[in-house]
């Protein structure tokens, strides 16, 4: 079984793994970060949010064959301390209910706001509609993103 | 201070005891019920721990699954307690009946049953703390206070925090009746606290069932028969075996195991797996045929309800109405798709599961591992969503039988496919109604006849042929009406079924409040003005509804291009109403831009709670009305992940307002009650916007 060398919240492993495993399994069964998640399985949920070279991307559709040599950023490593504002926003709102999603949903949040710091409701429902929420999160999930853009902002 | 609300003595509720180091430690009673004398001592149901380190905890029997417990609990327990809200924590509890009762989570009751308890409990560790302070000091217990997680003493000024009175106070004897605090000196309870869970929920290192690790444990997929009370024929394992990572092939009464080093091991040896199915003789059903044996059935069934003679007044009356509707089967489709992990040994089996049934988890694996329950560990993880499914134990059943076969600790995880087929769904209704108006617009007669499969026979016969769940929110509609009838016709389906966020209300409250907005239109009446005539009786439906209707603007007309629907409901004690405002897209979807919802959920504990709750019930509604239906073929499920069965997504959630009406009535539920009235809400506004009934669900398009 082949082996790669992984960059995974700035620290470089090496996994064994079929060349096709997807990232998000692992990231969770060989590395041990839990807090991606899986969802569905075919990128239609985005649980599995993490983020390659800055980009949000979902693990479970990326074989662990190419995120070799990539800078891979799970939830685990967005900031050491929960200080990332977009993690301080989401304890502001109380956003998560289960909070199953909220790992996939704080990854997908940091990818946009890394682009757009100042994102508008449209620019919010086009980057965050990727993100399934069963328990309904969604209009807090929209405040916590634009309270952390304008704590920012400064 | 105020009397206390009830009067059960210490020893029918507390247990107080301390080992060295460890504080306080007050064993509870928190259900009320009553037990022999000589069990009351192990006939506890709640611990709370105050730690020598000032931590006070609070080991909840109920299961969090996104409602609030782990925080609203500990604040009802603290309110009385005065803590240092700083210093509370809170954790699931493990599964005893000698100590905690019957743990299961469900039907919106984890408030109601234990807001007195944990009152009690905490004004009772409150006093003795106060006389473990009064005893240090040598003073009157009357000169002394507690306030914010220490007990001071007025005159002096000395205080001393809980954490240096816990072991002292452990020697107290505990108050008969401590008393309550007055509701105005209240400083948790009534206020939005945020939740105790939110900070583990934003790193990643919140633990849910699938996050569970166990030493030398192996991860498996449970390939399950595709046709409901289908079965194995045949199985060849030989192309999974040569998977890499792949150590196990069993079958298990449930289906055939794949079990591997980790699950992309395991979902390859599933993928290669040969199995031949045996269809269970329901290879022919398909969503055609039973709804069309629903029809079949509707007109023969039991009485329900029969007040008056429908038939004669529906005979004399100067117009009828007659519709019928129809709801599909649903999945729940919870965020974390069902696991379980268990690891069976020769003489104990240790289970951790996502679980609102810890006791029913404990006694699957009792059952199949053949030992006697207090043998079989069962811990609670976080739930990712529950809405009812998982107080089934189906999943449990996979992750015990397949650690017993293979002889080591497993996870069982279901892929999405397997969650979305898996049944358990809630169940399908064929509505066949009939309303009569007086020639002044007066409803004079109902009849709701009801066709559905039962959840409920599925614990034992149902008593007068009735499933109650099923008739619920139908049999006691609250609309004033002198001649109502509701029947229910038993379908008897192989396809299997269980409770589903608000459960019958979420059936009935579509059918009951649609058919009186065209009871509404056929009396050429204002849908909101037509029921409150007809809540008459019903003060506090009347109250949510008319705070609705204000708060919405309903007598304004809306944005150019949009509708407002109406719909209240009650459920689980509590009464919601809720006002939709739509417009359709070109391409004739729905689009949902605002509900407004008032609530009476009688009284308070976290309003922040009840208007995320509200939040979710109004989503999670939302999406069974747009979007929602499970369609059999073959006599299976054919939906299975979200691109089949989709669910509402940011974009199309509607900006929520939500008002709570406080009546000072008895406290209700509040997980589930925001669901039932968002689906009419919205297409009855659907109607008011194109004249265009919606009777079927999903919505899906309008014609």
């Amino acid at each position: 079984m082949p082996a790669y060398t992984l960059s995974v919240n700035g620290r470089r492993q090496r996994v064994t793994a079929p060349a096709d495993m997807p990232l998000l399994w692992v990231v969770r069964d060989l590395l041990g970060l839990t807090g991606t998640k899986f969802g569905c399985g075919i990128g239609q949920c985005r649980s599995c949010t993490v983020h390659m070279n800055g980009s949000a991307v979902f693990s479970c559709q990326i074989p662990v064959a190419s995120a070799e040599g990539q800078e891979i950023t799970t939830i685990e490593g967005l900031s050491p301390d929960s200080s990332h504002p977009l993690q301080r926003a989401w304890i502001g709102e109380d956003v998560p209910q289960c909070g199953y999603c909220q790992s996939g949903q704080l990854m997908s949040a940091a990818s946009l706001l890394a682009q757009n710091p100042t994102p508008s409701d449209a620019d919010i429902d086009r980057a965050m509609a990727n993100n399934i929420c069963r328990c309904g999160t969604y209009n807090r999930i929209r405040r916590a993103i634009h309270r952390a853009a304008k704590e920012m902002a400064g | 201070m105020s009397a206390p609300t009830s009067t059960l003595s210490r020893r029918q509720f507390l247990e107080i005891s301390s080992a060295a180091g460890a504080g306080l430690l007050i064993g509870f009673h928190l259900e009320g019920r009553t037990a022999a004398a000589a069990t009351l001592a192990a006939d506890i149901n709640a611990w709370v721990r105050i730690g020598t380190d000032d931590i006070v905890t609070l080991l909840v029997s109920e299961s969090e699954m996104g409602q609030g417990v782990l925080t609203s609990l500990p604040m009802i327990l603290a309110e009385e307690l005065e803590a240092d809200w700083s210093k509370v924590r809170s954790e699931h509890a493990p599964t005893d009946a000698t100590k905690y009762g019957r743990q299961s989570t469900g039907g919106s009751t984890s408030i109601r049953t234990n807001y007195d308890k944990l009152r009690q409990v905490g004004a009772a560790a409150r006093e003795m703390l106060i006389d473990a302070a009064a005893q240090t000091w040598r003073v009157d217990r009357r000169t002394c206070r507690a306030q914010n997680g220490a007990v001071r003493h007025e005159p002096t000024g000395r205080r001393l925090r809980y954490g240096q009175l816990a072991e002292r106070a452990a020697s107290v004897t505990p108050p008969e009746n401590p008393p309550l605090k007055d509701r105005k000196d209240f400083r948790l309870i009534g206020k939005a606290v945020k939740r105790l869970d939110t900070p583990s929920k934003v790193n990643g290192s919140a633990i849910f069932g699938i996050d569970v690790t166990v030493p030398g444990m192996l991860v498996a997929q449970v390939a399950h028969p595709p046709a409901f009370g289908g079965r194995v024929e045949r199985f060849d394992a030989s192309a999974a075996l040569a998977v890499p990572g792949v150590r196990h092939v069993v079958e298990i009464p449930t289906g055939i195991a794949v079990v591997a080093e980790h699950f992309w091991a395991a979902k390859q040896g599933r993928d290669a797996l040969r199995v031949t199915w045996n269809d269970g003789g329901h290879g022919g059903l398909s969503s055609a045929r039973i709804a069309a044996m629903l029809r079949e059935i509707v007109d023969r069934g039991v009485e329900a309800r029969n007040d008056g003679d429908v038939a004669a007044a529906v005979a004399g009356a100067a117009n009828t109405v007659e519709a019928v509707y129809e709801l599909p089967y649903l999945a729940h489709a919870t965020m974390e798709p069902m696991n379980c992990t268990a690891d069976v040994r020769a003489d104990r089996c240790e289970i951790w599961a996502p679980t609102q049934a810890p006791s029913g988890t404990q006694q699957v694996g009792a059952g199949i591992t053949g030992l006697p329950p207090e043998r079989v560990t069962v811990h609670t993880t976080l739930l990712g969503g529950g809405f009812g499914r998982r107080s089934q134990t189906d999943f449990v059943a996979d992750a015990v039988h397949t650690s017993k076969a293979v002889g080591a600790p497993v996870k069982v995880i279901w892929t999405r496919e397997d969650d979305t087929r898996g049944g358990h769904y809630r169940p399908p209704a064929y509505n066949r109604l009939v309303g009569a108006l007086s020639r002044d617009g007066r409803p004079v007669a109902w009849e709701h006849r009801i066709a559905s499969p039962s959840i409920l026979e599925a614990f034992g016969p149902l008593r007068d042929a009735v499933d109650r769940s099923s008739v619920e929110g139908a049999a006691n509609m609250p609309y004033a009406i002198p001649n109502v009838r509701v029947t229910y016709a038993k379908a008897d389906l192989p396809i299997t079924l269980w409770f589903w966020r608000s459960v019958g209300s979420s059936l009935n409250a579509f059918v009951v409040e649609s058919f009186v907005d065209e009871l509404a239109a056929a009396a050429g009446a204002d849908p909101v003005e037509f029921r409150l005539r007809l809540l008459a009786e019903h003060p506090r439906h009347r109250r949510v509804l008319t705070v609705a209707a204000e708060k919405a603007g309903w007598t304004t007309p809306p944005p150019a291009g949009r509708a407002r629907g109406v719909a209240v409901h009650e459920a689980f004690g509590s009464i919601v109403a809720e006002v939709a405002e739509v417009s359709l897209r070109p391409d004739r979807t729905v689009r949902v831009h605002r509900v407004v919802c008032a609530v009476d959920c009688g009284d308070v504990v976290n309003p922040d709670t009840i208007v995320a709750q509200m939040e979710s019930g109004i989503a999670y509604g939302l999406s069974a009305a747009l979007y929602g239906e499970i369609h059999i073929a073959g006599g299976g499920a054919v939906e299975g992940n979200f691109d089949t069965y989709p669910v509402l997504r940011i974009d199309e959630m509607p900006a929520v307002e939500t008002h709570i009406v406080t009546s000072g009535d008895p406290l209700g539920g509040i997980g589930e009650p925001g669901t039932p009235p968002i689906a009419p809400a919205v297409t009855n506004a659907l109607y008011a916007l194109t004249g265009t009934r919606i009777r079927k669900l999903p919505i899906g398009t309008v014609a």
